[in-house]
């Protein structure tokens, strides 16, 4: 399955060469506006990048919805029947785990259910790298709930992923989540 | 003319503070603070990046977070809300060819603007209130991690400005609709219906077309103004309402935070504060590059009635796209987050792309030009907001953001290169166009500097987005600190780049106060002389 790291790849790609064509667009421009030459620009020009524009701005979202694999699932996850269900509450800058190890099978589909009883934070799961594999807020008095499916081993740490004061940068959960090989965990 | 000589009295001697009419003054006090405030914003920006590379002894964690709420808003209100606003009482009564309806209450603009500024960032250094600027519910009336007092002055100071920002939208509005002493009575209601978009609007639907009665400028000056009126009236509420909770502290009774709603709280918010990003700054940018790219070329702009009606949907767009900032609140409805979130924040794209091809097309039509400082600071301000307006729209995206949100790439690539490159580029061009306007023909001292400044600024401000955004990438989120050195290449490339831009600010300040000298920056700030109305001397 498609996961974050290679989603960020492909955007990583995909943005650089577009940097790379804008720099050199602006470059060629500033060389050419400062030399003689042919001065008019024909209305269809402009209106084919309009177009353009505008195609660019809706594939986006649905090359994105068709591709990502958890878009479609996070809209509609109560349309899903989780195979594991983790209750987490988030107080005085803890969370608090419903047990000391969240153990998951490959395969697993998650449902991260965590409410805070005072402040906004986040809930963020992070690879032993420090890359991030997905994340939500979780605001006081509603419902935040994520959930994932899990196609590969790993240990992951939580971590908070919003701002709630200079005590939330210590809200992190080292390897917390373990993700073992299918049918090996109950 | 010796150094000393040049430090006291400006490039030749050129710049005469006593010449200077009242409108001058005002103006240019007001880009003369913002400028300071820029500093500000400079010296506390390179404080965050040093210490995201190795926390610095002197400065403890919480200071660390002050300093980071204070940044963006010393950076907003402060450094470009002066600016643009100074510029803005210039230029419109300039295009209308009619005095500002009230310089006293642009000058109380100005006082308000600095003294608030002062009072909040005072507040957040003394007490290190540190809300950020999300001022999430219930955070700003957390007392048992920030004081009371703290807060209770922070938010005056933001309420402060936020009254000089409501006197600066009706002196723009009084300044288009009303009739000047001596001439013959203005069609208040046309002017207005033309700058808000009602006459193009209308000119849609009949065959006997009206005339626009206001400069396309003026236009996006009054449409962006409709975004700063809005954006007072929620960030004034909203600090009304954490004053309440202050005060009630300061008695003794402590309110129950669940009182009011955390979502609907961050969505009204949002709603206001998006005004700001998403609103007023794409609309004024817009039209200032149509300003500059018209004033630069001496030609009409490039399909002008497109243009302005792109200014109309932008600020239409502008007030229905705050979701996209609650990608990642799971309690916000779906269909907000598809259709206000992605769909219409998608659109930012299409209006800003026009107003980027119709600035180009109109230096084009000029070909050849000359390289003057204007046209190399207005091609920087263009890059900025090409490369960063698509960064932005990336993590405007139900699937992308579940992995981008609150990450250094929104912070980098989108929010710093917009703001750095693309807006502060363009603020630069439109010192650089009005410098021998506003100070009746003083030379710039040196041509080397301005250089020195443009390519330190461009290399800074593009290099510092992008290695936070590959930090982002890599999981490194913002508002937080990494104490392990985790992000350490990253963030010592990116620091590397913010003293590019420390150096290129050193050089235009010093470059601009050689150039009217000492003397002629005292002099801005004491009484005009002469107490005419008029913008600019009679010759």
């Amino acid at each position: 399955m498609v996961d974050s790291k290679m989603v960020l790849t492909g955007q990583t790609v995909a943005y650089t060469l577009y940097c790379i064509v804008i720099i050199l667009l602006i470059i060629w421009f500033a060389l050419r506006v400062t030399s003689a030459g042919k001065s008019a620009v024909k209305p269809a020009f402009f209106y084919t990048f309009v177009g353009f524009l505008t195609i660019l701005g809706v594939s986006l979202h649905l090359i994105t919805f068709n591709t990502i694999p958890w878009a479609a699932m996070d809209l509609n996850r109560s349309d899903y029947k989780p195979d594991k269900t983790f209750a987490i509450t988030v107080k005085d800058h803890q969370f608090n785990l419903p047990s000391e190890k969240l153990i998951i099978n490959v395969g697993d589909t998650v449902l991260f259910d965590v409410k805070s009883e005072d402040l906004t934070y986040g809930f963020g799961l992070f690879r032993g790298d420090n890359s991030m594999v997905f994340q939500m807020q979780v605001v006081p008095g509603h419902r935040n709930d994520i959930l994932w499916h899990f196609d590969r081993e790993g240990v992951y740490s939580i971590r908070s992923t919003e701002y709630s004061g200079p005590k939330g940068i210590f809200m992190i959960k080292k390897d917390v989540v373990q993700v073992l090989p299918a049918g090996s965990a109950k | 003319m010796s150094f000393i000589k040049t430090l006291i009295n400006g490039e030749e001697g050129l710049f005469k503070s006593e010449t200077l009419t009242p409108m001058q003054k005002m103006t240019l006090r007001f880009v003369v603070v913002g400028l300071i405030f820029f500093g500000f914003v400079v010296i506390e920006g390179m404080l965050m990046r040093l210490y995201e590379v190795k926390p610095l002894p002197f400065i403890t964690e919480p200071q660390f977070f002050a300093i980071l709420t204070a940044h963006p808003l010393v950076g907003i209100f402060g450094s470009t809300y002066s600016i643009v606003f100074g510029a803005f009482l210039f230029l419109v009564p300039f295009l209308m060819n009619k005095p500002l309806w009230s310089i006293k209450m642009g000058n109380w603009t100005f006082i308000l603007i600095t003294v608030g500024t002062l009072t909040f960032w005072l507040a957040g250094f003394i007490s290190h209130y540190a809300p950020l600027y999300t001022l999430y519910w219930p955070l700003p009336a957390d007392f048992t991690q920030f004081s009371v007092w703290g807060g209770t002055f922070f938010i005056t100071g933001i309420a402060l400005v936020m009254v000089g920002s409501a006197f600066f939208v009706i002196n723009i509005f009084k300044t288009i609709t009303y009739t000047p002493e001596g001439w013959d009575k203005q069609p208040a209601g046309a002017l207005l219906a033309s700058a808000l978009g009602v006459t193009g609007f209308r000119n849609l639907f009949t065959k006997n077309k009206k005339e626009h009665l206001v400069p396309l400028p003026v236009a996006a000056v009054a449409r962006g103004s409709v975004d700063v009126a809005l954006n007072t009236a929620i960030i004034l509420f909203t600090g009304v309402l954490i004053l309440v909770y202050m005060i009630a502290a300061i008695f003794g009774h402590n309110l129950s935070h669940s009182a009011i709603d955390a979502l609907l709280y961050k969505n009204w918010f949002w709603w206001g504060l998006d005004l700001v990003a998403d609103g007023l700054v794409l609309i004024f940018v817009a039209g200032t590059w149509y300003l500059l790219a018209t004033m630069i070329s001496g030609k009409p702009l490039f399909m002008q009635n497109i243009a302005r009606a792109a200014l109309l949907v932008e600020l239409v767009v502008s007030w229905t796209v705050w979701s996209h900032h609650l990608l990642s609140d799971q309690a916000q409805p779906a269909m907000l987050k598809v259709l206000s979130g992605e769909m219409v924040t998608a659109f930012e794209l299409i209006t800003q792309g026009l107003a980027f091809f119709i600035a180009l097309a109109t230096l084009w039509s000029a070909r050849p030009l000359k390289m003057t400082n204007p046209l190399k600071f207005l091609l920087g301000g263009l890059m900025g907001f090409a490369l960063a307006v698509p960064a932005g729209i990336m993590q405007a995206d139900v699937g992308l953001n579940r992995i981008l949100h609150n990450t250094q790439w929104v912070i980098g690539p989108h929010v710093h290169v917009a703001i750095l490159v693309g807006l502060t580029m363009t603020l630069y061009s439109a010192i650089y166009i009005l410098f021998p306007i506003l100070t009746n023909g003083a030379k710039v001292y040196s041509q080397k500097l301005v250089n020195i400044h443009f390519w330190c600024h461009l290399i800074g401000g593009v290099g510092m987005g992008a290695f936070m955004g590959m930090a982002g990438l890599k999981g490194m989120m913002r508002r937080t600190l990494y104490i392990n050195a985790e992000f350490n290449w990253q963030m010592i490339l990116a620091a590397i780049c913010g003293t590019l831009i420390l150096i290129g600010f050193i050089a235009f300040f010093y470059n601009i106060v050689m150039s009217v000298g000492l003397n002629g920056v005292i002099g801005i700030f004491t009484p005009a002389k002469n107490k005419t109305k008029d913008l600019v001397p009679q010759a």
